[in-house]
């Protein structure tokens, strides 16, 4: 069974603004073939307002389904639909705790049908644009389809690129083998190693001064960051004593469940570059003093 | 409350009888049966007792034909790459689409990186399989032959014995994953063209973690795991002593039951299914109606969604299993179901009650009383349903998909 936080199933059990809303002036319908879920989401929105009177749903789909619908609809209600534009799924899935990897997809699905509803409400028209795929890195919820784009649009071919670009396959790295599959489709050809053989690290360690070493760990973490951008957050080198390099992370990583990952992430990544072990820790970033 | 387990295809209850028969086989006689001392007291001995028991159970000609294994996915993934091992020659191999991800898994596998060809042979509405596609992919080209007895959420039974027999005119290996079957209908392999059976102790009231391979004397076999002289090299590794005594004592329960499970688990399986669909519309059960399992009863509900109905299933103390995988971290639905055709809608709304030896007459009627509400409630929430039923015309729901 999932590990659904109380939340979840006490708006799965208890669903909170089912049913059909007979004075609905915005009607929003999704849903997603493969994994069975399709959600009908009904609003009543003041005309002169533009406010969110009343929200009603139905859906068909499994428990995290149901609780997220249930979710969005308390979310929605008594806010303005430019206010409700800026609800994203992942709001829907902090409202609920949290949702497991696998159904994130859930949340997904109830913005999806609320920018539906309010579109329908508008006269415009709305298109869904996400592909969704198998899960297959579970440390951080990247699914197939979006491996295959990233990796078809930008010509990668090892799974350390993929980690680079996704975060998928950075974590517990179970996930490695499919990834070596899929790569293998998009690019027609046998898999690739994990991680090429880099002579570089097989040389004799050359001593490195501690400003060349700064310098190097601070490229890695440049280059890492967009991703961290990406998920709304960043990370930032504090300071580096021997082998311990200390890092700020804020935004959504400092909260993130997996902050944990990504940190064992970065860690691999510096001592492939370094060529020695090093050990990251998180810490604050030492605030400036009398500003 | 009272609670109904109506899960035993995933899974069974350890019989009370063999766990305390093995106890001792922890704490008392546990040396390994291979050493020379007396701690291993008659574990050799009671080794071969439950290899005795194995044999009834399949009606084999020597216990030797029997190796023991850890589970059913090494007896079928050991039969499969053995019969692959010894034929170099033929790269070719016949499975269906609704095999176990046993065997479906490993077949992609050997397809994707080791250049095999796998035939996967389709199966109609009932779950039946298709007998001229079989007969068309055989060739002396094919290696081996996988089929499941019976499936494990349908209860299907497919007509192995005649497809072992067709294979055999081939020259061909035949193997069937008979994880679902052994123990609840009676075996005779002596007088079988079946080369390979796989089977696992967990779904016949033994402890996870042992499993059985038979292989009929005279088959080429090459070991997945080479090592130690266990299992006469066949399967290396210290053997699972208290998970073999306890899949012995299995066997001899199962051939004591075999009846009981053919006439007494039938007629409570047939009231659960009849006792549903009286009462819920837009119901029906999945399977060949003609030959299937004892025990196993398929319905999808249409118009909701499966895990949700397990949910609210299990909040009233009843353990059944969804057809569709979602629960299982696929979000797919089952490959069975939808390679049966069976709509996406009623697909994802199947349940799986699998009774067994141990389920009351108590526990059947406590599902024919809980469920049919779950299901309305669901349905009440469902886009798809109106007051009077599903919504099929106009303002039916057709949402964007994705």
């Amino acid at each position: 069974m999932w590990d659904y936080t109380d939340k979840v199933k006490d708006y799965f059990f208890n669903p909170k603004n089912t049913g059909v809303l007979e004075e609905a002036n915005a009607v929003g319908e999704v849903g997603s073939i493969s994994c069975g879920d399709a959600l009908r989401l009904m609003l009543k929105v003041d005309p002169d307002t533009d406010v969110i009177l009343d929200a009603r749903f139905q859906t068909f789909g499994c428990g995290s389904a149901i609780a997220s619908s249930s979710a969005l609809t308390e979310l929605i209600k008594g806010k303005t639909l430019d206010e409700a534009m800026q609800i994203t799924n992942q709001d829907i899935a902090e409202f609920l705790g949290g949702l497991p990897p696998e159904k994130m997809h859930c949340s997904v699905m109830g913005a999806e049908a609320l920018h539906a509803a309010i579109a329908n409400y508008r006269g415009e028209a709305w298109a869904d644009d996400h592909e969704e795929g198998a899960l297959v890195c579970k440390c951080f919820a990247i699914d197939s389809a979006l491996i295959e784009k990233v990796a078809r649009e930008n010509h990668l071919s090892t799974v350390e690129q993929i980690t680079f670009y996704t975060k998928a396959g950075g974590g517990c790295q179970s996930c490695h083998e499919q990834i070596e599959d899929i790569l293998a489709a998009v690019n027609g050809s046998a898999p690739i190693p994990v991680v090429a053989a880099k002579p570089a690290a097989k040389a004799a360690p050359s001593p490195m001064t501690m400003v060349q070493k700064i310098q190097k760990i601070s490229a890695v973490i440049d280059e890492m960051r967009p991703q961290f951008r990406m998920d709304g957050g960043d990370i930032e080198l504090v300071d580096v004593d021997g082998d311990t390099v200390m890092v700020a992370m804020s935004g959504s990583c400092m909260n993130c469940q997996s902050s944990g990952i990504t940190i064992s992430g970065i860690q691999e990544r510096l001592m492939l570059t370094l060529g020695r072990p090093v050990r990251v820790v998180p810490a604050s970033m030492p605030q400036a003093v009398g500003v | 409350m009272h609670s109904a387990y109506m899960d035993n295809n995933a899974t069974t209850r350890v019989d009370p009888r063999i766990l305390e028969t093995i106890l001792p086989y922890f704490s008392t006689y546990y040396g390994n049966p291979s050493s020379m001392h007396s701690f291993g007291g008659d574990v050799g001995a009671r080794l071969e007792d439950a290899r005795a028991s194995v044999q009834a159970l399949l009606g084999v000609e020597h216990d030797s034909e029997i190796i023991f294994t850890s589970c059913g996915t090494e007896s079928d993934n050991t039969a499969i790459l053995s019969a692959l091992a010894i034929q170099p020659g033929r790269r070719e191999i016949i499975t269906s689409v609704v095999e176990h991800p046993a065997i479906l898994s490993l077949c992609d596998h050997l397809e994707r990186h080791e250049g095999y060809k796998v035939h996967y042979i389709p199966v109609d509405r009932l779950g039946r399989i298709s007998m001229e596609a079989y007969a068309a992919a055989l060739s002396e080209r094919v290696a081996v032959v996988s089929m499941m007895y019976a499936n494990n959420e349908t209860g299907t039974i497919f007509p192995v014995e005649t497809m072992a027999r067709m294979a055999k005119a081939q020259g061909v290996l035949f193997h069937t994953d008979a994880v679902q079957a052994v123990g609840k209908i009676a075996l005779n392999l002596r007088e079988s063209a079946i080369d390979m059976l796989s089977l696992s102790g967990h779904k016949l009231h033994a402890p996870k973690g042992v499993g059985a391979l038979y292989v009929r004397r005279g088959t080429r076999y090459r070991p997945l795991l080479r090592g130690g002289h266990q299992e006469r090299g066949r399967r290396a590794g210290t053997e699972n002593t208290t998970g073999i005594i306890a899949l012995g004592l299995a066997a001899d329960l199962a051939v004591e039951h075999m009846a009981y499970e053919n006439t007494m688990v039938r007629a409570l399986r047939d009231r659960l299914e009849a006792g549903i669909l009286a009462q819920v519309p837009y119901a029906f059960v999945n399977g060949d109606p003609e030959h299937r399992l004892p025990n196993t009863a398929s319905i999808s509900f249409e118009y909701i969604e499966g895990e949700a109905i397990l949910m609210l299933l299990s909040r009233v103390g009843i353990a059944a299993s969804s057809g569709s995988a979602c629960t299982s971290g696929s979000l797919e639905p089952s490959h069975v179901l939808r390679a049966m055709d069976i709509p996406y809608t009623a697909a994802h709304g199947t349940i799986r009650f699998s009774l067994s030896r141990e389920t009351t007459e108590a526990d059947v009627d406590w599902v024919i009383a809980q469920t049919p509400p779950i299901i309305e409630q669901l349905r009440r929430l469902s886009p798809y349903w109106g007051a009077n039923g599903p919504i099929l015309t106009d303002n039916a729901f057709a949402p964007v998909y994705a």
